[in-house]
């Protein structure tokens, strides 16, 4: 059994489908800043199985977590202070999603003029549909096309 | 107050676009009342690729109005030959000119020329994604010939799967009520599935079809576009279907007396000439309503009201 010290400020993201953990590593901005991360790769669920966990040392609110439920819904965010879970919370999809996802449709005009925002809308919440807002394209992860 | 732009048929609320027709209506009956409405207001028609008529109803739209018009008719003669993007390009032009009007090949233009103008911008094309004065113009034509935008049977015909004019005039069509769609198209060119997923997530009916002949006799408007020969994958489909899709006056004479022929223009040859003195035929009357239309756009974007002239 692997043993990952506690953390006094920071988050545990919880029940990330097993793989998905370095996805929202790189999504959160992680790579780039100095604090004590954990990545936890294929831990053993009763609900899920395998999963992964993320333990982030840093203070709190200082992570835009928007992107979450878009990679993952199921995600739980255990919010740390001062060593103990304060808050417990389901992530919800965003709005809007600001240069996490690229528009690939080569008709739209993020094709050529490369410095604009990649912007996508949340079409459709049931669905989970996200559409670029220049050019409506439904957003497809590379595994769904 | 906040500047308004046109960047799809959706931006204005029925309300809204019940006003604007009904502006519309009053130009039409009263063009001596909006001659000078515009005088000193200049219009800035950036078209980053040819659209003859799109650009002279714009223009004829601005001039009826008693404003002034400028710009430039394709890319190869703007700035964006030099590498100029479209937000720089929508930031000069409004140094000079109180609106614009864009059309551009890619999808999404339009509404970051919008972000970065300080002036109203009307979308008039931009790529295969929107064409938003077409569908104002297609619904103030429907309404001034029937009365109304409620309870009548539409049929689509020709390109229903590419031709961004019928999805736009779908999107807009949903919002009225009692309004029945016959979509009639060869298999290869059927309307796209988030069409009719929208249509049975709001229960509107629709009924999807291959032949015109089938079910002309129901319509109350045909709208034609046309089939273009690139869209099939073999010539033998291309040519075993596409006279299904040529309106002509053998088939007329199935058509209720009252239904009008719509089709967003330039025709080929999917509507025969013969069709043309029928009194049905409406096409050439909705460019003329396309210049009402876009004259109430005008004067709706720039805040101005005639009647406090």
């Amino acid at each position: 059994m692997l043993n990952v010290g506690k953390i006094e400020e920071g988050y545990v993201l919880d029940h990330i489908q097993a793989g998905r953990a370095m996805l929202i590593y790189h999504h959160l901005g992680l790579d780039k800043v100095d604090w004590t991360v954990a990545i936890i790769k294929n831990a053993r669920s009763n609900a899920m199985g395998r999963k992964d966990i993320l333990k982030v040392e840093c203070p709190v609110d200082s992570l835009n977590l928007d992107v979450l439920a878009f990679i993952d819904p199921n995600i739980t965010v255990n919010v740390i202070r001062g060593g103990e879970i304060m808050e417990k919370k389901k992530v919800e999809l965003p709005k809007e999603l600001v240069n996490v996802i690229r528009c690939t449709n080569p008709r739209c005009i993020t094709s050529v003029e490369t410095s604009l925002p990649h912007i996508f809308y949340l079409a459709d919440p049931n669905r989970r549909i996200y559409r670029c807002k220049y050019c409506d394209e439904k957003y497809q992860e590379i595994s769904d096309r | 107050m906040k500047k308004r732009d046109l960047l799809t048929p959706l931006d204005f609320s029925k309300e809204e676009l019940d006003e604007l027709f009904d502006r519309a209506d009053d130009i039409r009956q009263h063009p001596e009342k909006y001659a000078h409405a515009c005088e000193g207001k200049k219009m800035a028609t950036c078209f980053f690729e040819p659209s003859t008529r799109t650009r002279l109803s714009h223009e004829t739209a601005m001039l009826n109005l008693g404003g002034k018009v400028m710009g430039f008719p394709s890319g190869s003669v703007s700035s964006a030959t030099k590498g100029e993007t479209v937000a720089d390009t929508a930031r000069v032009i409004s140094c000079f000119a109180d609106i614009m009007v864009i059309r551009h090949p890619k999808e999404g233009a339009a509404a970051v020329a919008a972000h970065y103008a300080s002036i109203p911008v009307i979308n008039a094309g931009d790529g295969g994604h929107q064409h938003p004065t077409q569908t104002l113009t297609d619904l103030l034509t429907i309404r001034s010939l029937r009365g109304s935008l409620d309870n009548f049977t539409i049929g689509l015909c020709g390109d229903l799967k590419f031709g961004r004019t019928v999805h736009s005039l779908i999107n807009a069509l949903v919002r009225y009520e009692n309004v029945r769609f016959v979509f009639i198209s060869p298999e290869e060119l059927k309307v796209p599935d988030y069409i009719t997923d929208m249509l049975n997530d709001k229960g509107i009916p629709y009924e999807e079809c291959i032949r015109l002949e089938d079910v002309i006799p129901k319509l109350d408007i045909l709208y034609m576009t046309r089939v273009q020969k690139e869209r099939f994958f073999n010539e033998e489909d291309y040519v075993r279907l596409k006279d299904f899709y040529v309106l002509n006056k053998a088939k007329l004479k199935r058509a209720k007396p009252d239904m009008y022929i719509l089709h967003p223009l330039p025709r080929v040859n999917e509507i025969a000439a013969d069709v043309d003195d029928d009194p049905r035929a409406a096409y050439f009357k909705q460019v003329q309503y396309g210049v009402y239309v876009r004259e109430a756009l005008i004067l709706k974007l720039l805040n101005i009201d005639v009647d406090k002239l």
